[in-house]
């Protein structure tokens, strides 16, 4: 704040507000007065929940908490939209300039059977927890750990395992994909390990736990209609999920 | 588990699904272009009509095509209700801009509905309608080429008919790029191709289809 370009805006909100686990939920309106343009979406949330106290009502929980992108804790669909109108950021990273003044912005959880609601916009991802658990690992010896140059790894594979490895976990493409579809999110995990040789000795098994417990954890099938990469905080693209059907198809096929 | 556990999973009921559906994409794509023979004359159609169903095997494709229509119907609905249960609460709003999905994706069961319900109608209509004859060199075959102008003499038919045929245009046009996705197909090498024949195929499909009523309507 202090900026030059800041001007002073008022929002009014609609945000989702709900007590608890399985409890009924409802939007409520709130006017949020004496915003300056250059706030981030969560600086706004902070300013309306200082509000709510004053005011001496329930704050607005919400979850976040590197506050620059990195950490895929921030979880909201604004205006329908999972992480706001913005490709490629995180809630936190989206700022009040991209609203006009005396806009109406309606906040929610995300909305998946398998992200259950905790409180308000708060919503329960360990079943990606669950599914990391499951195989989203490489197991490795104790001792030194070996030269590593010794394991060459070409680019083009590197990159790809890269670019999957920049899954934040966030839950976006759940929560923007129809049908509910943890794909996207499985995919990029079972891609950045299965690229690389560590990962790769362990990948049939790999594939075949987590898209099981994906299964398990009750998230929709992938229709690829595309919504999870256009949501996508780090531009994940789909081209992992047609590599998971491929890996598992195979994986199956050879399973004892 | 294996191939078995396979099966029973999302992606592999995603395969079975993709898989009956490029086959029946296959079929409408031969039956568009068998139609085309409307365009010759009666002769030349109902001559076509007449070797295919007096071919032996004709019952082996009509069954087969059967298993492909009740596969694909029931695994599409079972994985559509099971995503649906895996969003119970609807959001309040949709994404408009950048983020939004496109709706032919998110209506595919609605045109899967409407074909469906196209499908057994245009078998009443057609295959079990009125059976006229047709006399060519001494041979008697079956005259659909009549009932099909005396069928699409009325506005009311040919209307619902396009509009049929433009829901199968655009199930197509998701529906085929979205099975070879399903299989693997998506990577730099194949994207542009996968979307091209995607597309391409419903385009003839469609409008093919939608050409021969049209056509019948105006100059027959």
């Amino acid at each position: 704040m202090g900026n030059d370009n800041s001007t002073e805006m008022t929002i009014h909100l609609k945000i989702w507000k709900q007590d608890g686990p399985g409890k009924k939920g409802e939007f409520i309106s709130h006017e949020a007065k004496g915003l300056s343009s250059e706030m981030s979406f969560l600086e706004m949330l902070d300013v309306v929940n200082e509000d709510l106290v004053r005011l001496n009502q329930r704050p607005i929980e919400f979850d976040h908490d590197c506050r620059e992108g990195i950490c895929g804790t921030c979880s909201m669909v604004i205006n329908g939209e999972a992480h706001g109108p913005d490709k490629e950021i995180t809630t936190c990273q989206l700022h009040m300039r991209k609203f006009k003044d005396g806009d109406t912005i309606t906040v929610e959880p995300f909305r998946a059977k398998a992200f259950p609601i905790i409180r308000d916009l708060v919503v329960d991802r360990s079943s990606f927890d669950r599914v990391i658990e499951s195989g989203g690992y490489v197991s490795v010896n104790t001792g030194g750990a070996q030269d590593a140059n010794s394991l060459p790894i070409n680019k083009p594979d590197s990159d790809l395992a890269f670019e999957a490895a920049t899954c934040i976990g966030c839950g976006a493409c759940v929560a923007s994909c129809k049908n509910a579809s943890a794909s996207l999110f499985v995919s990029a995990k079972l891609a950045h390990l299965s690229f690389l040789p560590q990962g790769k000795i362990e990948q049939d098994a790999r594939t075949l736990a987590m898209v099981r417990q994906m299964d398990t954890e009750g998230f929709g099938a992938c229709t690829n209609t595309e919504a999870c990469e256009a949501a996508c905080p780090k531009g994940i693209s789909v081209e992992n999920i047609s590599r998971m059907n491929r890996q598992f198809l195979k994986a199956s096929i050879k399973e004892r | 588990m294996g191939i078995f556990g396979f099966i029973k999973s999302s992606i592999g009921q995603k395969y079975v699904v993709a898989t009956t559906g490029l086959l029946f994409a296959l079929f409408v794509l031969s039956h568009v272009l068998g139609n085309f023979l409307i365009f010759v004359g009666p002769e030349a159609y109902n001559m076509y009509s007449y070797k295919l169903i007096s071919n032996p095997f004709i019952i082996v494709a009509e069954i087969g095509l059967v298993v492909l229509f009740v596969v694909h119907l029931a695994v599409a609905i079972k994985l559509t209700a099971s995503n649906m249960v895996a969003r119970p609460d609807k959001y309040a709003l949709q994404a408009k801009g950048k983020k939004k999905t496109d709706p032919v994706t998110k209506a595919m069961w609605i045109q899967g509905a409407v074909i469906f319900i196209f499908m057994v109608s245009h078998l009443i209509t057609f295959k079990y309608g009125t059976y006229y004859t047709a006399e060519y060199d001494g041979l008697v075959v079956r005259d659909l080429y009549k009932l099909m102008v005396e069928v699409f003499a009325s506005p009311l038919f040919v209307v619902g008919y396009v509009l049929c045929m433009v829901m199968l245009g655009l199930h197509l046009s998701h529906g085929i790029q979205s099975a070879l996705k399903t299989f693997g197909f998506n990577h730099p090498q194949y994207e542009a191709k996968v979307r091209t024949v995607g597309l391409g195929v419903a385009l003839i499909v469609s409008l093919g289809f939608i050409a021969q009523p049209v056509y019948i309507f105006f100059f027959q």
